[in-house]
């Protein structure tokens, strides 16, 4: 077996910059990514309750294509197709402090729409899961719709939605890897950058991997104390699933390209 | 459980107009069955009304009609005058924009048989939450009246619970709070004690009888034959969506006018 184990510890323990600052770029990415998406799952999802046909069509429509094409396909559409079809070319954004370069626009882009159609499905289900006398009640104290959306339904809905949105973040860590296609120098494509220099792919296809597996580890630890936390005033549902429960739904959600 | 309910609340609503609830005409169908058949009811200022039945009379249906939680295909309901979920324009009506009808609601409290407290609020979150959001009542302000009337609900020592740590009794109770604590002109109760275990039925018709007691206007829909007997003013029996009898307590107890209001109690005071 060919393996340096000198390498291996040198580029785990040592990372050079180019690599801290993939590190940085899909966390950065995910973070971002998930709250814009997460933000377009409310949004959508109140929309499908919608006494308009128009928007509950147009969600539908916007749902069924973000899932049913690849997240791959939809980086690359959206960066490089509608670039050369001359309908849109993403450019460089100076912010004063920071340049934000148009991959990574199309990237987080590209994301938080993907991420948006599966967080509208489960704020959905959240929200059906408050009962309609919650509605009620709160209705008959007077409150608008988006008054007890903010205060009463809402609040109740996350319990429900806490676990799913944890398992989609672990995904979105993970999905990040997908936009080095068109360029973003995330922890995948700052490893290929390396190993072109360095031919140390065995080594660093593993420290990369036990990167992935520490942050999305470390999320785990996240998620649980999250769940437990929103979980406080019904005492009679089930709460975090502890270690091996964790664990088990970490195992089992693995697709990463979808 | 001491009184004064409404002194923690500042007193009975400002509202003056004599008659608090009038409906006429209602028809309401669900689907193509027809569940209320030309309602007619007139409420007035301090009045009690028990609205009894069997069940599919359609005595929930029409008290959930009052604040507007169902929609009527006919007739018209006012409170305080006004006309409650819809508004006039060519002769005909047409449901009225949320935000009036949420105005509206503020008037009318209610009770549900479920509870349906928040669960995710403490007892004084619950009763503090409408007051702020809704009525823009300053946030020292609620909380005072908040603990008030859980004093006098006698939950004094309840106000950092949550709902899943109340007994039935006790949830209902701070629902009534709940809902006077927007100062309603009246107030609706929905079978307010169907889901509660026998021994606690008694503390919340207390709550309610006091509240009876010191002038607010009721309507509620009730199996406690007891309860109708003592505090209403009138009692108003339902049958197959009609109102077949509306008269005092004693007048019904004693020598209903209609053989189906014979046969209602002969089942339920059996």
């Amino acid at each position: 077996m060919n393996f340096d184990w000198t390498s291996f510890w040198h580029y785990l323990l040592q990372p050079t910059s180019v690599y801290l600052h993939g590190l940085w770029l899909t966390l950065s990415l995910s973070v971002v990514s998930q709250s814009l998406g997460t933000v377009i799952g409310v949004a959508a999802a109140l929309g499908t309750q919608s006494r308009f046909r128009a928007v509950r069509a147009l969600i539908a429509f916007y749902t069924w294509l973000m899932r049913g094409t690849p997240l791959l396909v939809q980086i690359v559409f959206i960066y490089t197709a509608l670039a050369a079809g001359g309908i849109f070319r993403f450019t460089d954004i100076d912010l004063g402090f920071v340049i934000i370069p148009g991959n990574i626009q199309a990237a987080i882009l590209a994301l938080s729409l993907n991420e948006g159609a599966y967080m509208t499905e489960i704020i959905r289900a959240g929200i059906l899961s408050v009962e309609s006398g919650q509605t009620e009640a709160a209705k008959s104290l007077g409150m608008t719709y988006f008054k007890y959306m903010r205060r009463i339904i809402l609040p109740q809905a996350v319990r429900i939605i806490v676990p799913p949105l944890g398992n989609e973040f672990n995904a979105m860590l993970k999905n990040t890897t997908l936009v080095s296609v068109i360029g973003v120098p995330e922890l995948l494509l700052a490893t290929q950058m390396i190993t072109s220099a360095t031919f140390r792919v065995f080594e660093l296809y593993t420290v990369v991997a036990l990167y992935y597996l520490t942050l999305t580890t470390l999320w785990g630890f996240i998620q649980a104390w999250l769940e437990r936390k929103y979980g406080e005033p019904s005492r009679n549902l089930p709460q975090n699933p502890g270690l091996i429960g964790g664990l088990r739904k970490m195992l089992t959600r693995g697709e990463a390209a979808r | 459980m001491s009184g004064d309910l409404l002194q923690a609340i500042g007193g009975v609503s400002t509202e003056t107009k004599d008659i608090v609830v009038e409906a006429i005409g209602v028809d309401k169908y669900f689907g193509a069955h027809q569940v209320l058949k030309d309602i007619a009811l007139t409420v007035k200022r301090g009045e009690v009304v028990v609205i009894v039945g069997p069940s599919g009379s359609g005595k929930t249906t029409f008290i959930r009609c009052i604040n507007h939680l169902e929609k009527i295909q006919k007739g018209r309901i006012l409170v305080n005058g006004h006309l409650i979920g819809y508004r006039e324009r060519n002769g005909r009506l047409i449901e009225d924009s949320e935000r009036n009808i949420a105005r509206q609601r503020q008037e009318i409290g209610m009770v549900f048989q479920r509870f349906n407290l928040f669960p995710h609020l403490t007892a004084l979150g619950n009763i503090i939450e409408a007051p702020i959001q809704v009525r823009g009542v300053p946030r020292a302000e609620a909380i005072e009246t908040a603990k008030a009337l859980l004093a006098r609900v006698g939950l004094a020592d309840k106000e950092n619970s949550f709902p899943a740590q109340l007994s039935g009794g006790q949830q209902q109770r701070v629902a009534i709070a709940r809902a006077l604590a927007m100062r309603p002109s009246l107030m609706l109760f929905d079978e307010a004690t169907s889901a509660l275990d026998p021994e606690m039925i008694g503390e919340v018709l207390e709550v309610m009888k006091e509240l009876a007691h010191e002038g607010m206007t009721m309507i509620a829909v009730t199996h406690e034959m007891g309860f109708a007997r003592e505090v209403a003013d009138r009692v108003v029996m339902m049958d197959e969506g009609r109102i077949i009898e509306d008269t005092d307590p004693i007048q019904f107890f004693t020598a209903p006018a209609s053989d189906r209001s014979k046969a209602f109690l002969a089942r339920i005071l059996r």
